[in-house]
């Protein structure tokens, strides 16, 4: 009796509202046999983390306060406090970062599938917008965790737009809401991070969605079979018409799972590993810190360190504009001929060189070995073989070594920084007047010590590095001296 | 799933009537509202888009509180705080006495992309923690990516007193 109780209702709901039968057509709408496909289930899944993403954001929105006195706080009692309230962060973060990668990968499918190729090209061109306004929300988000890496991460990306020619510093003060970060700022990221982006975005995916409808999912590419302007569209549908299956519930059986999969993914990642940060107190004053982003713009902060300076500036502002004109405009250059990966070597070698780059960078950004280790010379210790049976001249020079932060960027015995190179063995490189030369001069990114070492320190330092050979490895001479035997 | 084609009856009447006069009105009126929350909005908006701004001389303590020959870790306060800034009103610098009254205030931020910048007294240095830019001790370029030197504050000794002027994050655009 309650199921035709439940039927009834929702018969007199159909009756008034009529809604059941405008959802019905997508859902039914034929769709090729071969979409039915365990490739074609990012898209879904990334539509469901977004939703995830709304879900958490607005619990998170419930405490969390945009004023940077207290958006510290605000995350603090979120995470120790607030009932579960580390649980929904935890999420919230890593459903960030998994949208993040499963939008990657979905990109990536349709490009090597050919799904951008006529008549499919506005399709890509709102998915490119989609994949750009959820990096938005990255960076805006990564703000929003109003921690030190927050901070600097802002300090960073002003720096960056003040580089634009002529409205560099209008660009910085509608960045930070004024001429440097503070009250106005933060509030101005909530405001996009929470409002304008997230509009968009639910915009365009129902653009992506309508067109994704109205054009068809893309069929399996057969190499071999290829796009036409003038019969493609006849032979899509012919194909739907002949071997087609309803998209609901053939073709989504699989997105489902895939769904299913990356949320409960999601779920256990963040009960697992937890919230990310608040990390350090957004205290300018606070100095004592190495500022990083969170993985998607790590490949981005080690481009800024390992571009020569002569061509940054073009890449930091030519740079992205002319990628993501590049990305919009793919579909119009390359809309039409072979479909599938199989036959489209370029496009396989594009995704490969640009995934390796992008990984590469990334995994460089975490180890950072460009940057010098701050607290190396107070922290290491010098190896006992350099120091053992060394005179009282070489001691000295080894503590002039470590209290003038050489280990900073210079390894000893595999401690130390990596910005220059490692001094085990610099005696097999260097003579004597070489090494006292680039101490007094540096040279080759080393700074010229000439001015903060006296004499006898630099006597010193040399006498201690001149010690650094492996055994049995001739000292470093020049074409001048004779070799000696058994030196 | 098609759209539906425009109707005939959609499209504005023939001018001349008086249902064109109202369609005319209608337009007309809703472009001036439209005008007339735009203009503001965007004032509002552009609001804080000021090509130079501000600028404000504040006191870095007495000039006992920077030994000659020593360069050390200030803070002030922004001179434009609101309310709600917490400590992001307290803006660190490097102050270094030259000897006597001269002085060189640096900003915190690296002039490559503004990390903050650490002092070494013993190798007279400023490295940066980002993308390991260093700085000799009168803020010039030493090594690694930066553009220039240290940005540098104007300064002023009054009344015993050290005066810098600052209020905004420098950049290469607006060198403090």
């Amino acid at each position: 009796m309650r199921i035709g109780w439940f039927r009834s209702i929702g018969r007199w709901f159909e009756d008034r509202t009529g809604l059941g039968a405008i959802v019905a057509v997508p859902m039914a709408h034929r769709v090729p046999r071969s979409t039915a496909s365990w490739a074609y289930v990012f898209g879904s899944a990334t539509l469901i983390l977004f939703v995830l993403q709304i879900a958490t954001g607005i619990c998170l929105a419930l405490v969390y306060v945009p004023s940077p006195d207290q958006a510290f706080e605000s995350l603090q009692y979120l995470n120790y406090q607030a009932a579960l309230g580390w649980y929904l962060r935890a999420v919230h973060f890593w459903g960030s970062n998994a949208m993040v990668l499963v939008m990657t990968l979905h990109m990536i499918q349709v490009f090597l599938w050919g799904a951008h190729k006529y008549p499919r090209e506005l399709t890509w061109v709102a998915g490119v917008l989609l994949f750009l306004c959820t990096l938005g929300m990255a960076f805006t988000g990564q703000i929003l965790r109003w921690d030190q890496d927050a901070y600097w991460g802002l300090g960073i990306g002003a720096s960056i737009i003040s580089r634009t020619p002529y409205a560099g510093s209008a660009l910085v003060h509608a960045l930070l809401g004024g001429p440097i970060i503070a009250g106005r700022t933060l509030s101005r990221f909530f405001t996009l991070h929470v409002f304008v982006v997230p509009g968009i975005l639910i915009g365009l995916v129902g653009l992506h969605l309508w067109l994704v409808l109205r054009l068809g999912i893309n069929e399996w590419p057969m190499p071999g079979r290829l796009v036409d302007r003038e019969t493609y569209r006849k032979r899509y549908e012919a194909e739907v018409e002949k071997d087609g299956v309803p998209f609901f519930p053939d073709a989504a059986r699989k997105d489902m799972v895939g769904m299913g999969v990356v949320v409960l993914a999601v779920l256990v990642f963040a009960a697992i590993f937890g919230p990310n940060g608040p990390h350090g107190v957004p205290n300018p004053t606070i100095i004592d810190t190495a500022p990083k982003p969170d993985f998607y713009f790590l490949a981005l902060y080690a481009l800024f360190a390992l571009v020569p300076p002569w061509i940054e500036e073009a890449i930091l502002l030519v740079g992205p504009p002319v990628a993501i004109l590049l990305l919009l405009a793919l579909p119009f250059f390359v809309g039409t001929g072979e479909k599938s990966w199989k036959r489209r070597p370029v496009a396989v070698l594009g995704v490969l060189l640009i995934v390796l780059t992008v990984v590469t960078l990334a995994s460089l950004g975490l180890v950072v070995p460009w940057s010098p280790i701050m607290d190396a010379w107070t922290g290491l210790s010098t190896p006992a073989r350099y120091v053992k049976g060394r005179t009282p001249l070489e001691l000295q020079g080894a503590l002039v070594l470590q209290n003038k932060q050489c280990r900073n960027c210079h390894a000893l015995g595999g401690e130390g920084g990596q910005r220059g190179p490692a001094l085990d063995g610099v005696a097999t490189r260097l003579t004597q007047d070489q090494l006292i030369r680039q101490v007094l001069q540096g040279g080759g990114n080393m700074p010229a010590y000439g001015r903060n070492l006296t004499p006898a320190e630099v006597t010193a330092v040399v006498a201690f590095m001149q010690t650094l050979r492996p055994a049995r490895q001739p000292a470093a001479r020049t074409a001048a001296e004779p070799a000696t035997p058994g030196r | 799933m098609c759209g539906t084609e425009l109707d005939a009856t959609t499209l504005p009447p023939p001018a001349t009537s008086r249902r064109g006069f109202l369609f005319k009105l209608g337009l007309a009126l809703n472009g001036i509202a439209a005008a007339l929350v735009g203009i503001p909005v965007i004032g509002y908006l552009m609001g804080p888009v000021r090509r130079h701004a501000e600028q404000a001389w504040i006191s870095l303590g007495p000039l006992q509180s920077f030994p000659e020959g020593q360069t050390r870790l200030a803070t002030y306060e922004n001179p434009f705080r609101v309310a709600w800034d917490g400590a992001t009103a307290n803006i660190p610098c490097w102050v270094r006495r030259i000897s006597g009254e001269r002085f060189q205030i640096f900003a915190i931020n690296c002039a490559h992309l503004g990390c903050p910048v650490r002092w070494f007294s013993q190798s007279r240095l400023f490295m940066c923690p980002c993308h390991g830019g260093v700085y000799y001790e009168d803020g010039s370029r030493a090594s690694g990516p930066p553009p220039r030197g240290l940005f540098e504050y104007a300064y002023q000794v009054r009344e015993g007193q050290l005066w810098v002027r600052g209020g905004q994050v420098p950049t290469l655009s607006e060198p403090a």
